[in-house]
């Protein structure tokens, strides 16, 4: 007679999802409920009050009514577009930056580094650990008017070109569009590579191989089988760079000058130092719709449905 | 030509580790900013070697303050969030309801948004209720944030646990109670502890969401904000360095840890 244990298949991988089976039918709602409820409090509720907002009129002696105010959203782009495609074009230019430059150190990370892969790995979440505030002001000292790193471009002359092109201003970086790119591009980096690299990760070395078995070279390899196998990891790094970085103001504010005012420059003084409501509940509003619209696109173009 | 084709073979190398370099380099010079004298107010330019902050990391009026703040908030967030994220994973991977889809975009929605968005809307809220601003409204809204980092970490870890597992255990005699705390929670427990990290790391840093809500409070990240226009204490690099040191310690240790149980087990 077979034991137990001869007669228990051999353990399989466990199945993702299985079927519910599950007595007490209100069980999920009540785990549910609590968290749920904070979400729509707290996250989706105000985004109804901020559309209300944006549609009233009034002042903060008088206070404020809904009355379908429209206009307001008119006046709002009609004043700050300048910001609204500055905030979109300093957002693409440091995704791009941020891809160009994490696709290497994530790719160096999983297929190249061997027994430093730990290593590095912390080396790259290891910044985060001090507060990002205090670490984009260090970039005040590293791009200094009479610091090395300007004193360099301007000995190669590169600030004579980037000067053409209007990136920056005369002998210096900071208070100029390039600064706030290099701002934005650091601080967001690490949401490039993390997940480039777990898409990275999972392709099977072995496919490199067959690949270099069939006459590919390296770049075409790269070209044909890698790059193709971590478009997830592209797809949602590039999400997780632009959106942030397209509502930011801490870099423009830190580095930047008046001259390189994002939309999150504008929505933060108008609430908290204007305090025009409607005018920043209207530009908040136009914001998160633009950002919308530009993943749903996004997404469905690049067509990956398993991000969250 | 044989320097070209040594460069050529570890192009991807010498440019991630570039890379690497560019991500490293602020957090160098705020350790040796740490050790600066400057003459202004402002520690931008470097004097000569001191270690007068050091010696007084709480020398400047308020950032002591200011730095309990944030970690309690931080502490207070992450059980919120920890606690309040777990049971939605569970429910969304262990049962079958209606709404499933409005839910998951409800959990989806607040990492896709841009924070400043959050921000305005919750600043909206709060005024049209009246509500006091300050330590409670900045915790409320780290609690809201934090909640869908931590259901996609626990989602992630539950999802990959063998269900037989806890039917073992049932069938051992286990009810549905102990079942939970002494199978499914230890095995859930990696997942948990990285979202519960991840929400104390994300409530201690923020600051666009905080700036909006804090009324007149003032947390860690709101005092170094301030100083950017005020003048800057070299006490800030002080703290910047000792946060990155505890914390590269903290993962060094923790590693070591997993590794040596992975050896008593092999």
């Amino acid at each position: 007679m077979p034991t137990l244990a001869e007669a228990a298949p051999p353990l399989a991988p466990p199945e993702p999802a299985r079927p519910p089976r599950r007595r007490g039918r209100f069980t999920p709602y009540w785990l549910l409920l609590p968290g749920i409820l904070w979400l729509i409090v707290f996250f989706a509720l105000p985004l109804v009050y901020q559309a209300s907002t944006s549609v009233q009129t009034g002042s903060l002696e008088q206070g404020y009514k809904v009355t379908w105010h429209f206009a307001t959203y008119w006046h709002a782009l009609a004043e700050y577009w300048p910001q609204f495609v500055r905030s979109v074009l300093y957002a693409a230019a440091a995704t791009v930056l941020c891809l160009l430059l994490g696709y290497p150190l994530a790719y160096l990370i999983a297929f190249r580094a061997g027994r430093w892969r730990n290593l590095i790995m912390i080396l790259v979440i290891a910044p985060f650990f001090t507060s990002f505030l205090i670490r984009t002001l260090a970039w005040k000292t590293i791009l200094a008017d009479n610091g090395p790193v300007v004193h360099a471009l301007n000995t190669l002359h590169v600030l004579d070109v980037t000067g053409w092109l209007g990136w920056t201003a005369g002998d210096r970086v900071l208070a100029t569009p390039l600064a706030v790119v290099c701002g934005l591009t650091y601080n967001f980096l690490p949401f490039m590579i993390l997940p480039l690299y777990s898409s990275l990760e999972r392709i099977d070395v072995r496919l490199h191989e067959a690949a270099g078995d069939l006459y590919a070279r390296p770049w075409t390899t790269f070209r044909r089988v890698t790059f193709p196998l971590s478009m997830p990891g592209v797809v949602s790094g590039t999400l997780l760079t632009f959106i942030p970085a397209a509502g930011d103001y801490v870099n423009a504010e830190l580095l930047g000058s008046t001259d390189t005012r994002m939309i999150g420059n504008v929505i933060q003084t108008q609430f908290l130092r204007v305090l025009d409501y409607p005018t920043a509940a209207a530009l908040s509003f136009i914001l998160m719709a633009a950002i919308l619209a530009v993943v749903t696109i996004y997404i469905r173009r690049a067509g990956t449905e398993d991000l969250v | 030509m044989a320097v070209f084709t040594w460069l050529k073979r570890r192009l991807v190398v010498i440019a991630g580790l570039l890379t690497l370099a560019y991500l490293l380099l602020p957090n160098i010079v705020v350790t040796v900013f740490s050790f600066n004298k400057p003459k202004g107010r402002f520690n931008y330019e470097w004097q000569h070697f001191s270690t007068d902050a050091w010696q007084d990391p709480c020398g400047v009026a308020d950032m002591c303050g200011s730095l309990g703040l944030s970690l309690q908030i931080a502490l207070w967030a992450t059980i919120g969030a920890t606690a309040l994220g777990t049971m939605i994973a569970f429910a969304l991977v262990r049962y079958r309801f209606r709404a499933r889809g409005a839910v998951n975009s409800l959990i989806f929605l607040p990492m896709a948004m841009p924070e400043v968005v959050m921000a305005a809307s919750l600043l909206t809220l709060f005024l049209n209720m009246g509500a006091q601003l300050g330590f409670w409204t900045i915790l409320i809204a780290h609690i809201m944030f934090c909640l869908s980092f931590v259901v996609t970490a626990v989602k992630a870890r539950v999802m990959s646990m063998d269900p037989r597992l806890e039917e073992a255990a049932r069938d051992l005699y286990a009810g549905p109670v102990q079942t939970f705390w002494r199978v499914t929670l230890p095995i859930a427990a990696p997942g948990i502890a990285a979202g519960a990290l991840l929400s104390f790391a994300l409530s201690f840093d923020d600051f666009i969401i905080t700036n909006f809500n804090a009324g007149s409070t003032v947390t860690f990240p709101m005092f170094v904000w301030g100083s950017a226009q005020r003048g800057t204490p070299v006490q800030i690099n002080v703290i910047g360095t000792a946060m990155f040191l505890v914390a590269v310690l903290f993962v060094l240790v923790s590693m070591l840890v997993t590794r040596r149980r992975g050896h008593q087990k092999a």
